[in-house]
């Protein structure tokens, strides 16, 4: 058996089951905020850059709030909220260039934002307004997928399209602990293995699958399930914005360049319940919480910029204002979208003319009509 | 003219459309160097390449999955489905995905992709060779389902189904992969729309409605219907979804009486949707209730059993006998 340690780092492995040294995390920004180096996975960054991103990790754990309050007024259906998994969400978005592709689970929200894709759009299919509210090559960012896992089989694809393209791009596909246990999971590992997929395999092990933990979907540390599919896997501190941003830039260049798939397990913690349906006092202890605020995400850039003298007091509330800013206009955009009308229900099922959708669009406006009159 | 069977075929009409856009693909188990385990993809490997004509490992999720992502990139992919009863694995991937993608993206995203299917009994297969699982698919929306049931046919209708911005799933009748045809493959104006329905022979008293391998054999129990002195009209749907309801329900106000043939299990069948269909369309005009001729409510049984299964020559002729005695 192994145990994750809410501290972090693995503790045990049982030797019988042919796991070997406990795992290495790459991390270049401690809890503490003090930069630490790795021989591999170094990261240049301007003072600008560390501002820039502390900036994105502010503003998109705004907008989730901003969304976590909407849907308890009743305004969204649900939320899947992404607190604590900021970071590995930033740090992953912003490695991506324009021509890379990214296929999101439905949690995605920080890789939306460096992504370009406007708040308000994700909050349609919570809302219930859409199943899908943006237009996927606009912004190089795929549709959310709900059924677990499906969304890295579709990413394998678009990344054998690429290379049939010759193109200078590559692939990333989020997933969460729980989708490894998928087949289509373990499907696109093979795929991509197999015809060497510009992809990125980016699993946010946030420890938790609703409330079944990790060790209900594995024996050993998620990034060594990459050798034995043929390609090297990476774990990296998922709450530590700079390592997300290094180790996904690098893996993407591979990627790029020819050298296949690489599989990263961003090892963080969803600070939040899995949905708003959810009620995670039923199956975690509040000390695991507790210990994981203490490596958040952002107070370390914080304690970072405030150390090193690269961001003043009217920076960070500048920040917070413009938050302030984007969770009010949130709140007054997510109230102002409109319902779809009822036919609408018949719209985009086909591309091309359908006698059925036709017959029942027909039927059901008649329908209506007759309460009209 | 030329003659060809029904798997060269299609064969021919995926060599046509793979020539006329280089977008499109084929993709699945064996369709390389092997050319399918019924040589339907013959020689297109060694004629498009290793890029193009892609040998897949060994499971049919990803097969589709990644032909979503390859048609999100541009690519007009065709899925080989080695057989019938292995397209369940691939079904959370045809259903939750591929049906529904474009709808969800609200028109921004088309899936141009063509999920090929051998299909039916016939041949002294052994389990899960046999099957006829149309309905699953017929019942999910977003998808475009059509059987083809001679070389012709074969050969224009895997061309536009390739053509589709639709998601297509393409049955193919592999106990009729060896008949053959003259086919025209120098022009296409003589080429039905991919959704119309035929008339495959005339008749007053009764319809036959049948797709993909029951075709032939209401053919030859029209034959025999003939003798008896009772004129059979047969109506080779082609598409099932959507399905030409104007050919149906002519056919259906000009005889009176109306039999569905099916291999598919009749409980819950495709023959369930067009007796509600046709019942609530033309129920003045009927001389009896539509009746169902198909496989028993039960798994496809072993080979030794499956010609007391499938629906016959004389298994029909007794529907049509049924259908005259209201």
């Amino acid at each position: 058996m192994c145990h994750e340690a809410a501290e972090g780092g693995l503790v045990t492995v049982d030797a019988s089951h042919g796991a070997d040294a406990p795992p290495e995390l790459v991390q270049l920004l401690t809890p503490e905020g003090e930069r630490v180096e790795h021989p591999d996975y170094d990261i240049d960054l301007t003072p600008e850059d560390v501002r820039s991103l502390y900036r994105d990790l502010v503003l998109v754990r705004r907008v989730d709030l901003e969304a976590v309050a909407l849907q308890r007024h009743g305004e969204l259906g649900i939320w899947a909220s992404l607190l604590g998994q900021e970071a590995a969400q930033i740090g992953s978005g912003r490695a991506l260039t324009d021509a890379d592709m990214a296929f999101p689970t439905y949690r995605e929200h920080g890789v939306a934002w460096c992504r370009g894709v406007d708040p308000v759009k994700l909050l349609g299919l919570f809302r219930g307004v859409n199943h899908g509210g943006w237009d996927p090559k606009e912004h190089n960012f795929h549709l959310y997928t709900i059924v677990i896992g499906s969304q890295t089989l579709h990413a394998v694809g678009y990344a054998m399209g690429i290379q049939r393209d010759d193109a200078s791009a590559a692939t990333i596909v989020y997933f969460g602990d729980g989708a490894t246990s998928q087949g289509d999971v373990n499907e696109s590992f093979i795929w991509a293995s197999v015809f060497n997929a510009p992809i990125v395999f980016f699993c946010q092990n946030n420890q938790w699958a609703i409330s079944e933990p990790l060790e209900k979907q594995t024996r050993i540390p998620l990034y060594r399930r990459a050798s034995g599919f043929g390609f090297p896997g990476i774990r990296v501190d998922g709450n530590d914005v700079f390592a997300c941003l290094a180790v996904t830039r690098k893996a993407l260049e591979a990627a790029r360049t020819g050298q296949g798939p690489t599989l990263i397990e961003a090892f963080t913690y969803r600070m939040g319940a899995h949905t708003s349906a959810d009620d995670p006092t039923r199956y975690r202890v509040a000390s695991e919480l507790e210990a994981w605020k203490l490596k958040d995400p952002i107070e370390r850039v914080k304690s970072y910029l405030f150390k090193n003298e690269q961001a003043d007091q009217a920076f960070f509330d500048a920040v917070d204002a413009e938050a302030d800013q984007l969770g009010a206009d949130l709140r007054r955009r997510c109230l102002a979208m409109p319902d779809p009308e009822p036919l609408d229900i018949f719209d985009h099922v086909y591309r091309e003319p359908h006698a059925l959708m036709d017959q029942e669009r027909a039927q059901f406006a008649a329908y209506l009509e007759g309460f009209a009159q | 003219m030329t003659v060809l069977s029904l798997s060269k075929a299609l064969n021919e009409g995926m060599r046509k459309a793979m020539e006329d856009d280089p977008k499109v693909l084929i993709m699945g188990e064996d369709v390389g160097k092997l050319g399918g385990v019924f040589r339907v993809t013959d020689g297109l490997q060694k004629d498009f390449g290793e890029d193009r004509v892609i040998d897949t490992p060994l499971a049919e999720s990803g097969i589709v999955g990644t032909a979503i992502g390859l048609a999100l990139r541009g690519y007009r992919p065709v899925c080989e489905i080695q057989f019938d009863g292995f397209i369940f694995p691939a079904a959370d991937q045809i259903i939750t995905q591929l049906a529904k993608m474009p709808m969800r993206s609200l028109g921004a995203i088309k899936l141009p992709v063509v999920v090929r299917v051998p299909c039916g009994g016939g041949i002294g297969a052994v389990e899960h060779h046999s099957e006829s699982p149309e309905a699953y698919f017929t019942h999910t929306a977003g998808l475009r389902v059509v059987s083809c049931s001679n070389p012709a046919d074969a050969y224009t209708m895997i061309q536009q189904a390739i053509r589709s911005d639709d998601p297509v799933i393409f049955f193919e009748p592999k106990r009729r992969y060896w008949e053959k045809a003259d086919i025209d493959t120098s022009a296409t104006d003589w080429w039905p729309p991919l959704h119309a329905a035929k008339v495959v022979r005339p008749g007053t008293d009764v319809t036959l409605l049948a797709y993909g391998p029951m075709v032939k054999t209401c053919l030859e129990a029209a034959t025999a219907a003939e003798e008896d002195g009772r004129s059979v009209e047969v109506v080779d749907l082609r598409s099932l979804n959507p399905l030409d309801e104007a050919v149906v329900m002519d056919s259906a106000r000009r005889t009176g009486r109306v039999v569905v043939v099916h291999e598919a299990p009749v409980n819950s069948g495709f023959g369930a949707e067009l007796a509600a269909r046709i019942t609530e369309r033309c129920f003045y005009h009927l001389e009896s209730p539509v009746l169902r001729v198909g496989g028993f409510s039960t798994p496809y049984p072993p080979s030794r059993l499956e010609e007391h299964y499938l629906p016959d020559l004389d298994r029909v002729l007794d529907a049509v006998d049924r259908a005259f005695g209201y």
